[in-house]
């Protein structure tokens, strides 16, 4: 009797504990995404002076419109080449993933050793990541110019290679490569290096005493100690990146480029923006955002598929 | 280690340093000339004479005080939300039990996948339209209304360009329920128990005895959560159309809309913005550096 009227007042107290949150969390998150799915079944346009939405039904229009082919005159072209075009800029950028993890590896390999002012060097490297945001995009555009910035500056003054700078944000084919650097810059001491620096600090130290007694040298001691057993933070470094990968760069592409040039550095994040906030295609910017989350979800079951056998457990 | 595998490190983590801090000595060496000089040859990190007066030119450029205020204010009131709803709701799931509870729990998992252009979409035209429909119901023209405190513009009562959606679809994270619940399940049940045959109710469990002992990750969500919300780029930059309601983010971007190439006065301006941020992270590094590594655990 008594451990049922417990169990009401759970129940009731549940209920009241919960409630802000799950109100707030249906307006917020949960109806929203089933919106979402919806919307994008329409053709729905968000009319800008009078917030007025118009929509009418389309079936699987929007998905036919980014993701088909049609062969005209012999040669195939894509109902929507940007989209694709778009698609290969996100994965382009992320050219910058296997960079930042070796370079966050070093870094890490080099603070884990005993040193003095090492949480010094680990709080300067942490810096660009904590400053990440407007000001520092501002900054890189100021760095990238092309006759006053400093890294053309510094190349000026080395006078590599006979040329007189590099056109990095102003040419189609430099911009992307620009946006990689400036990454690198960005995350190689940042959030990647800190889980390898906890990582390592579960390696016991006898692993390496007893190697060290075999007469294992640097390099024998990485490959057949550190790397094995640094598997599993490799593998979840990897799986962060790759899905932060396929959502961001939008910030930094408004900001630096807008997108430019020739759309060059636009990516998915960013066509989303135009065709929702700038072009009011709400239906079609849903659609495209269905399509990023569904390659978030196959790149999270591909690693939970084959995570295990890839990397070394203890 | 033998000295000289320890001053090859040394060489290298100092190259590495010098890498880090060079584009911000650029940055206040930039601040700090002429505006005509940084387009001299040839060209130097520091000018001879510094220039102060980029900062004033910056400073009445564009509302600096209010985007400081709006940033500051919008991420406290973000982080404030999250702590009350996430950490009532961490405890229901983590020392509750009634019908539905895993499913509900499993439901707040499944959606930590979806990425935030998904949802936002919807949030926006609800926003956008929601104003309108409240004055055509009530026949009144308040919900698109200007609102002032004095002669000073505090954006519409809610919808676009207004406090309330720059704050409140960010007050309910279903991955801060998840943190704190994970933080609630390893407290220990006896105390609970010792409480509850002393008479308290649910609610004295929670706010004597769980909050307590949580502020550890308490404090790990507030640092995350403020971080974000001061970061928070897209969201304001299409629900604040004045600039009275920028946070910093969008304002400086503004500025550089304003003033495309004028590189001292942008450079004096990002200057303004990260100053603060540098020197609040240099006396926090290690409360800052333990969070990241908290959400690193609980991923």
């Amino acid at each position: 009797m008594r451990k049922k009227r417990q169990g009401h007042s759970q129940t009731s107290a549940g209920i009241l504990f919960l409630l802000p949150n799950f109100i707030g969390f249906l307006a917020f998150v949960f109806i929203p995404i089933l919106a979402s799915f919806l919307l994008s079944f329409f053709n729905c346009d968000l009319l800008q002076t009078r917030n007025i939405l118009t929509w009418h039904f389309v079936g699987l229009q929007n998905f036919i419109n980014l993701l088909g082919f049609s062969a005209e005159g012999g040669a195939i072209k894509a109902h929507d080449p940007e989209f694709w075009s778009f698609l290969w800029n996100t994965l382009f950028l992320m050219l910058k993933i296997p960079v930042v993890m070796i370079l966050s590896l070093g870094l890490a390999l080099l603070l884990n050793r005993k040193l003095k002012g090492r949480v010094l060097f680990r709080t300067i490297y942490f810096l660009p990541t904590i400053c990440a945001g407007t000001a520092l995009y501002i900054l890189w555009r100021w760095i990238f110019n092309a006759n006053f910035g400093l890294l053309n500056q510094i190349i000026n003054k080395l006078n590599m290679v006979g040329v007189s700078g590099i056109p990095w944000l102003v040419n189609p084919d430099w911009a992307k490569p620009s946006f990689i650097l400036m990454n690198t810059w960005l995350e190689m001491g940042g959030i990647n290096m800190l889980i390898y620096l906890a990582a390592l600090h579960t390696i016991p130290r006898a692993y390496y005493e007893a190697s060290a007694l075999d007469g294992a040298g640097t390099w024998d001691r990485f490959r057949h100690i550190t790397w094995p057993l640094l598997g599993p933070a490799t593998f979840f470094v990897l799986i962060i990146n790759l899905i932060n990968g396929f959502q961001e760069g939008f910030q930094q592409a408004h900001i630096m480029t807008q997108g430019g040039p020739a759309g060059s550095t636009t990516m998915l994040s960013y066509y989303i923006y135009k065709q929702a906030y700038v072009w009011n295609h709400m239906g079609y910017a849903a659609a495209i955002s269905l399509i990023l989350f569904t390659i978030i979800i196959l790149v999270t079951a591909a690693s939970w598929k084959y995570g295990g056998k890839a990397v070394y457990y203890k | 280690m033998t000295w000289h595998t320890r001053i090859l490190t040394y060489i290298i983590l100092l190259i590495v340093t010098v890498i880090v801090i060079l584009p911000f000595i650029w940055m206040v060496g930039t601040s700090l000339k002429e505006p005509g000089t940084v387009f001299e040859y040839p060209p130097r990190l520091m000018p001879q004479e510094f220039f102060w007066h980029n900062y004033s030119r910056a400073w009445q450029a564009i509302p600096f005080a209010r985007g400081f205020f709006n940033s500051f204010f919008i991420s406290l009131s973000i982080t404030l939300g999250q702590l009350i709803t996430c950490s009532l709701a961490a405890f229901a799931f983590a020392r509750l039990k009634f019908p539905g509870r895993d499913k509900i729990f499993f439901l707040y998992l499944a959606t930590l996948m979806v990425p935030t252009h998904v949802t936002m979409i919807p949030i926006f035209i609800l926003l956008r339209l929601l104003p309108v429909s409240l004055n055509s119901l009530f026949h009144t023209a308040f919900w698109t209304s200007n609102l002032y405190i004095g002669n000073i513009y505090i954006g519409k009562p809610l919808g676009i360009d207004s406090y309330f959606a720059l704050i409140v679809p960010f007050c309910f994270s279903a991955y801060g329920t998840f943190l704190l619940r994970q933080f609630f399940m390893i407290l220990p049940r006896d105390l609970e128990e010792a409480a509850m045959l002393d008479g308290c109710n649910h609610f004295q469990i929670y706010s004597k005895i769980i909050l307590p002992l949580s502020k550890p990750a308490l404090a790990t969500l507030a640092t995350l959560t403020f971080m974000k919300a001061w970061k928070n780029y897209l969201w304001p930059l299409i629900i604040a159309n004045s600039p009275d309601l920028m946070p910093l983010s969008v304002m400086i971007q503004w500025l550089q809309g304003l003033h495309t190439t004028d590189w001292t006065l942008l450079m004096a301006g990002s200057v303004i913005v990260l100053f603060p941020v540098i020197v609040l992270f240099a006396f926090n590094q290690r409360f800052f550096i333990r969070s990241i590594q908290f959400r690193i655990i609980t991923y």
